[in-house]
């Protein structure tokens, strides 16, 4: 599967994986998939298909039944907790409810990455102020997310996932809460971001949305994944 | 300013936060009133030990001439370890009754037995029992008493007293580390999903446990402060009512004032800090136990 970069190192690879949760059916089965460096990717289905779940275990909050994964060329599947907090920060993960911290200014909440990372406070106050004023929310660096719009706190919940420059970009549903106009535009921020070389993979069940796109999909169904290529349409 | 945020994790919201200062501070009131009946008991003891171990007395027959005195005095103070011996007039031996007989005529009258005050160095006291025989030896009424060998239990009760006061205060220690346990447990499932945020980007548990025991530290310290406060408040009233009490008659102090001596402070003055310390070292472990056990 090859994105829109001109290499083809793998940066995510699955074998064989299986999720279950507790004694439960297996809500991922048998999933056998690549995703090279630099490519851009939705992942489709129907709700409740799993995409979620696919997406957790690339972040790492839950850890695979069965299989193997491998991330950034090191296998994920029974890491040591103490050793995933390094990959994740080179994750940025965007939610569909955003999942910012009520009580934290915007300043805040995006400087988290980089707290978390022990980046100093100084460094911290150029990247997020810089990163703010970019996403146009320098006026609203200090309000809390609750007093912003949804389509402020979507930039807000962006501008957290990109702060710490990750080498890969995960989107979770983040056209489900705006519209598509809204929509459109923070999907072509997430392909300007995939041309600068952050691999990118968005989760939707907004079929249509991804066919507008010029990407290939991943498509989750019954548990189970298979690959799309992007096909022009017929002229 | 621009980064004005204390916690990542919003305490502030979390009931168990309300309950926790108060409930170090009445743990610190209790400890600090063991702690200080201690203090007391053991200053109490030390000065009626040290009191008593300077001081025997030498009781002879009510009908004791001078010269029978004599030799014995002279034993006395020839014995290595006595410091002075006297012997006590007849008018102040009467006086060492009057609390209970009264000052009338009729104790004159009384056969009082003639009384040596003996002063001995506590650091080298003399042989008790050779002095004894000697005694007997020189005059065949004469009894000595060393009052510390007759106080031996009452020692030995005020120190099981001071024992059970400290034990009660490591008990309030453990009851402090089990309410800081379950408090934090209680804030971990409140907080469950900031903490999977914090970890979705990159957080160690250690930058998460750190936060859960900066809150504890923070409401250890403000709790001891106020438990100090108030058994400082409680001692010194306990302290004003036995000086009043006291007004009335002498019997009727039931307690000693508590002044305590700047080491007593100083100890003391530990009990917030101690409580901030258990309550800090608690909650980093009890979280970091946690998060440990995360897939």
């Amino acid at each position: 599967m090859r994105g829109g970069m001109p290499w083809s190192a793998t940066m995510i690879r699955f074998e064989n994986v299986g999720l279950r949760y507790g004694g439960g059916p297996e809500v991922l089965r048998d999933i056998q998939v690549k995703v090279d460096a630099g490519s851009f990717h939705f992942l489709t289905g129907p709700s409740g298909a799993g995409k979620s779940s696919l997406l957790k275990l690339i972040y790492m909050s839950e850890r695979p039944s069965r299989g193997l994964i491998s991330l950034f060329d090191r296998e994920i599947s029974a890491l040591p907790r103490r050793e995933l907090p390094p990959l994740r920060r080179r994750i940025g993960v965007i939610f569909q409810d955003f999942r910012l911290i009520d009580h934290l200014s915007t300043f805040d909440n995006v400087a988290l990455p980089l707290r978390v990372a022990g980046e100093s406070e100084a460094k911290i106050k150029d990247s997020v102020t810089e990163l703010l004023t970019w996403v146009g929310l320098a006026d609203r660096i200090q309000s809390r997310p609750p007093t912003l719009s949804g389509g402020q706190q979507q930039r807000v919940a962006i501008a957290r996932a990109v702060i710490g420059r990750p080498s890969l970009l995960l989107a979770d549903e983040p056209t489900g809460n705006v519209d598509d106009e809204m929509a459109l535009r923070l999907l072509r921020l997430l392909e300007e971001m995939n041309r600068l070389g952050t691999t990118v993979i968005v989760a939707t069940h907004n079929q249509h949305l991804a066919t507008r796109m010029s990407q290939p999909r991943l498509h989750l169904e019954a548990g189970q994944i298979s690959l799309i290529p992007f096909e022009k349409a017929a002229p | 300013m621009i980064g004005t945020r204390r916690f990542d994790i919003p305490f502030a919201r979390d009931g168990s936060v309300r309950f926790l200062p108060w409930l170090i501070a009445l743990m610190v009131y209790l400890a600090g009133l063991a702690l200080a009946g201690m203090l007391l008991l053991n200053t109490a003891l030390g000065d009626w030990d040290r009191g008593l171990a300077g001081v025997m007395t030498v009781e002879l027959p009510p009908d004791t001439d001078s010269a029978t005195v004599q030799p014995v005095l002279a034993l006395l103070q020839a014995t290595p370890g006595v410091t002075a011996a006297r012997l006590l007039p007849r008018a102040e031996v009467a006086k060492l009754v009057e609390p209970w007989l009264g000052d009338s005529a009729a104790v004159a009258q009384l056969a009082l037995p003639r009384l040596i005050d003996v002063r001995i160095d506590p650091s080298h006291r003399p042989d008790i029992p050779s002095l004894r025989a000697k005694l007997v030896a020189a005059e065949p009424g004469a009894m000595l008493d060393d009052a510390r060998l007759r106080f031996d239990r009452l020692f030995d009760l005020g120190r099981s007293v001071e024992f059970t006061a400290l034990a009660v205060v490591v008990l309030i220690g453990a009851a402090a580390i089990l309410t800081t346990i379950f408090t934090t447990r209680a804030g971990l499932a409140v907080h469950q999903n900031v903490i999977e945020i914090l970890h979705i980007l990159g957080a160690h548990d250690r930058y998460i446990a750190r936060q859960f025991a900066r809150q504890a530290l923070g409401l250890g310290l403000r709790g001891g402060l106020v438990g100090l406060a108030l058994a400082v408040v409680t001692l010194a009233a306990i302290g004003h009512a036995a000086d009043v009490a006291a007004i009335f008659g002498p019997g009727l102090r039931l307690v000693p004032s508590f002044m305590p001596l700047p080491w007593q402070w100083a100890v003391l003055a530990i009990l917030p800090i101690a409580a901030a310390a258990i309550a800090h070292f608690t909650a980093l472990a009890t979280v970091s136990r946690a998060l440990a056990r995360l897939p």
